[in-house]
């Protein structure tokens, strides 16, 4: 396996809470890799390390072959620019631009095009998310999938090498969560993309997903293509993608025994 | 407890501080005023400028009035109401000009600069910029500061001519002072490196330090609706707080001679 990005030893905590402890997993190039698990286990704060918005305290991230924690400021920018896209779960459109100046405004600021050019690549990247219709409405006109289709047009804008979905799928219908999927999917085959979704929404990560890193407590604790761990992955794996209410993560917070509380007054 | 406590709140007041000169040298002494393209700081200047004209204007006229009165009040005692146009207009260019225009501006265009990058920041919109390799101090906070150094003074000038009017109109209108002495005595005394250079340089003072709190109590705040709330009081307390303080020192500066 190729690894585009590469996670060794990763320490990162939050305030006195111990995020990740000593993480090291790899993912490979040109594949769609699921993360998973349950909320509240730095899924999220995963993405952003790769992303370099935030630093870890321990061990190193390396993406298409730079420590993206050692990086100057300058030399972190200049990676975005030149092979990261990042859809974020709100869109976050600037919402007094356009769709298509939201669309053009990567185009704008990190290149010379001429404005002829730049309407041909913002049509193009439109059509490709279907909503080339829709280029003079504001942000405030569109509905939540509209603007997710929006801003992914807009994060693949200069062609990223790879592209970082935070929970792609939270809060649409099952139409706009459709198109989604089937977007990522086709994006990432046509464009040769690396990509990284974070989710705990099984059924659609599985269907579009080569691999599926599942993260518990700071660890991975699976990693492989769907079916295999869906089969033979350990009990934890299996409960967290089939969704049991009970089994290794227990349904009832640790309290003291019923019978005992319920009589002791 | 106590001492704890207060010493708590004297780091985190250092952190801030820190954050909030790293956040200047950062935006602006790394950025011209064109460094996010020069139609987007027209756009700021617009936005935070020309959008406060009502206000400074309305104040501007009724400050002069009011002094026009007092100055009135006090000068007739002393038969001398002839140098009303010179302390009406000397009390507007060098102090109430600059001061007034800050506050207003302070609560006019400071609290909406905080509250529209606090909610960039909730939105993940400033997080966006960064990750297409788009430096959002350079392309959001640059051109603010820049918009509020060069609309401060200019709303100064306008604040002061129109309170100079102000006090012409009660003066010469309503108490019937004579026309030629308000307008006269005041030419004659105003000097225009002392009195108006020296009011515009604390403008430009102001329109930045105001700016700068606005645009990093925005920055820096909590991305939640309470968080924005509370960055947008801030900015208000903290910058007119600023100013008078300020103000002071800048006149000690001034009437020293240097």
């Amino acid at each position: 396996m190729d690894p585009y990005i590469s996670i060794s030893e990763l320490s990162f905590r939050r305030g006195e809470r111990l995020i990740y402890d000593r993480l090291s997993v790899d993912f490979p190039r040109g594949k769609v890799t699921a993360i998973m698990g349950p909320s509240g286990t730095g899924k999220t704060t995963l993405l952003r390390l790769i992303g370099g918005q935030l630093k870890p305290d321990q061990g190193s991230v390396v993406v298409a072959g730079q420590r993206v924690n050692e990086l100057s400021r300058r030399q972190l920018f200049e990676l975005r620019r030149e092979k990261m896209g990042m859809l974020f779960q709100t869109g976050a459109l600037f919402t007094d631009l356009s769709v298509f100046d939201n669309v053009a405004f990567p185009l704008r600021t990190h290149t010379d095009l001429p404005e002829t050019m730049i309407r041909d690549l913002v049509l193009m990247k439109l059509e490709a998310v279907g909503l080339r219709g829709a280029r003079d409405l504001m942000p405030s006109e569109l509905s939540g999938g509209m603007a997710r289709r929006v801003a992914l047009a807009r994060s693949i804008a200069m062609d990223p090498e790879l592209m970082l979905y935070d929970e792609p799928f939270t809060g649409l219908d099952p139409i706009s969560m459709g198109m989604i999927v089937k977007l990522i999917r086709a994006l990432s085959e046509a464009l040769g993309l690396t990509s990284l979704l974070v989710s705990h929404d099984v059924e659609e990560s599985c269907s579009i997903a080569d691999y599926l890193c599942l993260v518990s407590d700071g660890r991975v604790i699976g990693f492989g293509p769907p079916d295999e761990l869906l089969h033979e992955g350990n009990d934890e794996v299996r409960q967290f993608l089939r969704g049991d209410p009970d089994g290794p993560v227990p349904f009832h917070y640790p309290a003291a025994d019923y019978r005992q509380e319920l009589l002791s007054s | 407890m106590m001492v704890q406590r207060l010493g708590r709140r004297g780091v985190s007041a250092m952190q801030s501080m820190g954050r909030a000169a790293i956040l200047f040298y950062r935006s602006l002494l790394w950025g011209g005023p064109g460094s996010a393209g020069w139609r987007d700081l027209l756009q700021q200047i617009h936005a935070v400028g020309v959008r406060s004209l009502s206000i400074i204007i309305v104040a501007g006229f009724f400050v002069g009035m009011v002094l026009g009165l007092q100055g009135y009040t006090i000068l007739i005692d002393f038969g001398s109401e002839a140098a009303l146009g010179t302390m009406v207009s000397l009390t507007l260019l060098r102090e109430l000009g600059p001061v007034m225009t800050a506050l207003l501006f302070a609560g006019r265009a400071g609290s909406a600069l905080t509250a529209e990058i606090g909610l960039m920041k909730t939105t993940e919109q400033l997080s966006a910029m960064e990750m297409m390799g788009v430096d959002p101090l350079k392309r959001v906070i640059t051109p603010r500061l820049w918009a509020g150094m060069i609309a401060v003074p200019i709303l100064a000038l306008l604040f002061s001519t129109v309170g100079i009017w102000g006090g012409a109109f009660v003066a010469v209108d309503l108490l019937g002072i004579d026309e030629g002495a308000y307008w006269g005595n005041m030419q004659a005394s105003v000097e225009f490196y002392e009195d108006v250079v020296k009011g515009i340089v604390k403008s430009v003072v102001f329109g930045l330090v105001v700016t700068w709190i606005a645009v990093f109590q925005g920055y820096d705040s909590v991305p939640t609706s309470e968080g924005i709330g509370k960055a947008t009081t801030q900015t208000v307390v903290v910058s007119s707080l600023a100013v008078l303080g300020l103000d002071f020192v800048l006149t000690a500066i001034m009437l020293g001679g240097v």
